[in-house]
């Protein structure tokens, strides 16, 4: 489903957004980008970085200690 | 990064500290805001230009700093302020701070610095501290430029964040 896949587990504020905003750079409009976290700041900072920049959060959700957010670049 | 739309915002911070643990604000805002398309630029005066040494060696004091609290064991050690005058407890300390870095999965200061040159980041070396502590322009990393007050003033003025650290 997502086009890519991003593992950013076991990496701490800021990196997760770092390497968020690499991998979006590197899409066109429209594809969808899989992250995935531990760092619990990154459910608020992930909606942050979405509204600010346009893109899209589509979903976030969570199983045990790990967090996927799919955002949709704008 | 740098679209310059009329909408772009735009943030200046002014890093003036030196020490491993005082690196870390300056560089996570800026880094971080540079991914969220805002224009940065760091201006970076007195014991913050040891930053943008080339050869970074940070270290880190418990001298005047009774906030701090080392993570042991499950516990929390606190140090006197006696402790960092011993020869080698300051270098124990940077260590400690260092494999804490590690284990917690914290970028280093060298990584977040490529990573806000990568990201265009406008990064400005006091001309006054360099005179003032003869330090060699040569041993800063490239991409860097040299300004005064007045730079760091016609930044900020047109910008929408300005924060001293």
């Amino acid at each position: 489903m997502a086009d890519q896949v991003l593992d950013a587990k076991g990496l701490n504020c800021p990196l997760p957004i770092l390497k968020t905003k690499k991998a979006i750079k590197g899409m066109t409009p429209g594809q969808v980008l899989q992250v995935m976290a531990t760092d619990p700041g990154s459910i608020a900072d992930m909606t942050a970085f979405c509204n600010q920049t346009g893109n899209e959060l589509m979903s976030q959700s969570n199983e045990g200690d790990v967090y996927t957010f799919e955002i949709k670049v704008a | 990064m740098l679209d310059a739309g009329d909408n772009t915002k735009k943030m200046t911070l002014i890093v003036t500290k030196g020490t491993l643990d005082w690196a870390y604000p300056p560089f996570i805002l800026g880094t971080t805001a540079a991914a969220m398309d805002v224009e940065v630029t760091m201006f970076f005066t007195f014991y913050g230009l040891q930053l943008l040494k080339k050869d970074l060696d940070l270290k880190v004091s418990t001298l005047g700093n009774p906030a701090m609290q080392m993570p042991m064991g499950g516990m929390h050690m606190s140090m006197p302020n006696i402790m960092p005058m011993i020869p080698g407890v300051d270098r124990m300390t940077t260590t400690m701070m260092k494999n804490l870095i590690k284990k917690k999965g914290v970028a280093s200061i060298e990584d977040l610095r490529e990573a806000a040159v990568e990201m265009e980041v406008k990064i400005i070396a006091c001309q006054m501290t360099l005179d003032l502590f003869e330090i060699d322009r040569n041993d800063l990393i490239d991409g860097v430029e040299i300004g005064g007050a007045a730079t760091w003033l016609e930044e900020a003025t047109a910008s929408d964040i300005n924060l001293y650290l």
